[in-house]
């Protein structure tokens, strides 16, 4: 699927999509004129698509500096009548979450859907809260798709919904609806770029104390038309598994998937009600069903969010069915679902054995395969050339506060680098109170997407409270993890207009940071340098370490057809390993202490010829 | 036969799993089967283990559980050596042969077994596997980056396979730029062929 083939596909046609892309291509089709994000995996694709596919469709897009800016920015658009959309990971709504909150009071115009990718199981997050609670807190309606399909039904409908009550809504996803792909029917794209108004009423846009009251009463009386929205919504519906039984499952999200296929693989007699509206929940349809069981098993991903309002449900209408989901054990709050999770957890529920056909082969111990800094990648050369500097200066024991982007897997061995990490833009707030705490070197290592999100205010609080630590800004260029979207520090197009960059030195100077310096890690030697200056030097100092991503130079690399690789002069080649040990090239492998360098692996950086010491690394010959 | 399939492709980032799933998805379209399909992006992609999961016909979930895998698909040895816990004697393993060494094991974190001795191994245990030097034929067929369509080739050949050979050359013709068209072709031939022979 290309980015084009979401706006160009042709309605009645089948294509494979993406959940993410599904969003947007239903987002299309529901009218959509305005979006905003900050980019955040598994909700990432999104603003890949719509970048590609903005301006031909009419719709305004942009990449805000963080998730709290892209919903304020999102927010007053659609209160300016026009169909927006926001979309982030589930911490970015931690970050945005305080515009998001009032903006449920203030209500909308314009449609707003506000999409969060929930990440059970963590596999690109620091941690799996799940986002189904903020729609209790804020009060703000909730979708959740279950797949593709789904995605692209709801956030077609989602602004019309949205319309008829003047709420932002909340579509949640998961991993497993953003990442998977299936067959979806495109319809007809009838919207196209609108120009919006705003009418001032300050009792209904600037919520002060007074009419702040007002709003939380409009706003309950909202919920009670939400709610009787929930008990109509096709969203959430029964479906019989098998014959009739009094056997229920009331589940949500991917975790239906798992549901319905294990359920019909057992052959097991059951009905299923789906929710797809989660918020406010259909109590009346849910007490229906509890009524018309006797046993029921609550399916859902991460808390028992449905579980526990089912069972107060339960509790205030007087309903006997027996309620069993996680509180009661028979399924995990960490982790998302599998079929072998639900193909066991209905086995416990109906007392029938469990049973996995295996094959029978030989266990092996097999070497691990984690995710590795790529080659070229300039964070390694940073990383080696800070550890040299250290060492050279005789300091042992700094401590090094990470953040959130590729140079976390600074981590790993041999770099080992990454002390302590909490959220987007840390690294700058950590390393004051670990400096302060401790009185020890810190060196604090934050990337460029990020330090415009959120190290900055960090960096501006240091200087002011006076603290002293080394702040090294890895400046590759690019939002590098979630796939190489543009940030403040990158002149691009946005809108059809030139989008100036910020430059992040003079930002720093601005500041009033003295000690700010710019290095190229490519050239290993001036960098040590610059960093032995830095860690002499007392207060705070920042190193602008700049270097191009390397996965973003090689495609241009192998556009031109400039290419060369490296190779290892066996001769001269002492075998001490520093290359493999040190500083550990993926393309690097070695067998009885010789070492080879893969040649579809190198991507001629060069910078491992600067780390041997013997100079035995030696550009190939193109023969 | 049954028009239901059951499909692990793993590999390591880089090696194409994401093109040749895209090409299968669009055969089922094709062919007029449900198809639904799970994705590794973000942080797991760097240089790690990428697995993809897919189920051909009447399923909700991509996810397959443990032995109730029809088919893996593997573009690295060791990789799907590791995946073989959703394997059960009825698997067909479709397994490339070059390896590719993690960084790691040059850093003392593990050894890399023989490629010889995963697939006598997997043998052993039952399964019946198609072993194919994805690299050299793809070679032969004009560049090694078509390594993964000739994988593609040697699990249609398997017999019974749920798609037809010509929906998914179908597909290729839709998914692949046309400048790289006969190439890909050429290899999904000569990866048919090899899955033949065995």
């Amino acid at each position: 699927m290309k980015p084009r083939d979401i706006l160009e596909g042709k309605a009645g046609d089948k294509y494979f999509v993406l959940g993410n892309e599904a969003l947007v291509r239903g987002a299309l089709e529901g009218g959509l004129n305005f979006a905003a994000t900050y980019p955040g995996t598994p909700s990432s694709e999104i603003g890949d698509v719509l970048s590609e596919i903005a301006g031909p469709a009419g719709v305004s897009f942009e990449f805000s500096i963080n998730e709290k800016v892209a919903m304020e920015v999102a927010a007053s658009a659609a209160a300016c009548s026009l169909r927006s959309m926001v979309f982030m990971k589930h911490v970015g709504l931690n970050v945005a979450s305080d515009p998001f909150m009032t903006a449920v009071y203030t209500g909308t115009r314009g449609g707003f859907l506000v999409i969060v990718a929930d990440d059970p199981s963590m596999h690109s997050s620091q941690n799996e809260q799940d986002t189904r609670y903020f729609s209790e807190i804020s009060r703000a309606p909730m979708l959740e798709p279950s797949d593709p399909v789904e995605a692209y039904e709801m956030m077609k409908k989602g602004f019309e919904l949205s319309e008829a009550l003047e709420l932002p809504f909340l579509v949640r996803t998961t991993t497993r609806v953003a990442h998977i792909r299936s067959v979806v029917t495109f319809g007809e794209i009838t919207g196209g770029r609108r120009q919006g108004d705003f009418e001032k009423n300050p009792s209904r846009w600037v919520p002060v104390p007074a009419f702040a009251r007002t709003m939380h009463r409009e706003l309950q009386q909202k919920l009670v038309k939400a709610r009787e929205m929930s008990e109509q919504s096709p969203y959430n519906f029964v479906e019989q598994v098998g014959d009739k039984s009094p056997y229920g499952i009331i589940t949500s999200g991917c975790a239906y998937n798992y549901v319905m296929d294990a359920a019909r693989a057992m052959k097991m007699d059951v009905r299923v009600l789906k929710l797809g509206m989660t918020a406010p929940l259909p109590e009346k349809k849910i007490s229906d069903f509890l009524r018309s069981c006797e046993d029921v098993l609550i399916v859902e991903e991460l808390d028992p969010y449905l579980e526990n309002a089912v069972r107060v449900l339960s509790q205030r209408e007087g309903i006997t069915a027996r309620i069993r989901g996680k509180r009661d054990g028979l399924f995990s709050v960490m982790y998302e679902y599998s079929p072998d999770i639900l193909k066991k957890a209905l086995c416990e529920w109906r007392g029938v054995p469990y049973t996995v056909e295996c094959v029978e082969v030989e266990a092996l111990t097999l070497p691990p395969r984690p995710p590795v800094l790529c080659p070229g990648c300039s964070h390694r050369a940073t990383y080696h050339a800070v550890k040299v500097a250290l060492r050279k200066a005789k300091i042992k024991d700094a401590i090094f506060p990470t953040d959130i982007g590729c140079y976390t897997l600074g981590i790993m061995a041999p770099q080992s680098m990454a002390d302590y990490l909490l959220c987007m833009g840390s690294s700058v707030g950590t390393a004051c109170g670990i400096s302060r705490a401790t009185g020890k070197k810190v060196v604090s290592f934050i990337g460029d997407s990020t330090f415009f999100h959120s190290g900055v205010t960090g960096l501006i609080s240091a200087y002011h409270n006076a603290h002293s630590f080394l702040l090294v800004i890895l400046d590759n260029r690019t939002t590098a993890m979630t796939g190489h979207q543009p940030h403040p520090g990158i002149a691009c197009e946005v809108n059809g207009m030139k989008a100036p960059a910020v430059d992040i030195e003079k930002l720093v100077k601005a500041i009033g940071v003295e000690f700010v310096k710019v290095v190229d890690p490519y050239d290993l030697n001036a960098t040590v340098e610059t960093f032995q200056e830095a860690l002499g030097h007392e207060g705070l100092s920042v190193i602008v370490s700049r270097r191009e991503c390397a996965l973003v130079a090689d495609r241009e690399r192998r556009k031109k057809g400039e290419w060369k690789t490296f190779e290892v002069n066996q001769e001269t080649c002492s075998h001490c390993l520093v290359c493999v040990t040190q500083f550990a090239c993926p393309a690097f492998s070695s067998e009885e202490r010789n070492v080879f360098i893969n040649r579809a692996l190198c991507d001629g950086c060069g910078v491992c010829a600067q780390v041997c010491p013997t100079k035995s690394i030696e550009v190939r010959s193109n023969e | 036969m049954s028009r239901n399939l059951q499909l692990v492709i793993v590999g390591v980032g880089g090696q194409g799993i994401l093109t040749v799933s895209d090409i299968l998805g669009t055969a089922a379209i094709e062919e007029g089967l449900k198809a639904v399909m799970s994705e590794v992006h973000g942080m797991a992609q760097r240089g790690g283990v990428v697995t993809t999961e897919m189920k051909i016909g009447d399923f909700e979930s991509p996810l397959v559980a443990k032995g109730e895998a029809d088919v893996i698909l593997g573009f690295e040895p060791v990789e799907t050596y590791r995946t073989l816990e959703k394997a059960s004697p009825r698997t067909g393993i479709v397994t490339n042969t070059d390896p590719l060494v993690p960084p790691g094991v040059s850093l003392g974190q593990g050894a890399y077994p023989k490629v010889e001795k995963l697939i006598e191994n997997m043998r052993n245990g039952g399964l019946k596997v198609i072993a194919v030097p994805a690299l050299e034929i793809a070679r032969s067929a004009g560049s090694t980056v078509a390594g993964n369509i000739v994988m593609l080739g040697a699990m249609v050949a398997l017999e019974n396979f749920v798609l037809a050979r010509e929906a998914v050359e179908a597909a290729l013709r839709k998914r692949i730029a046309p400048r790289w068209l006969d190439l890909n072709l050429k290899a999904f031939q000569m990866g048919y062929e090899a899955g033949k022979k065995q």
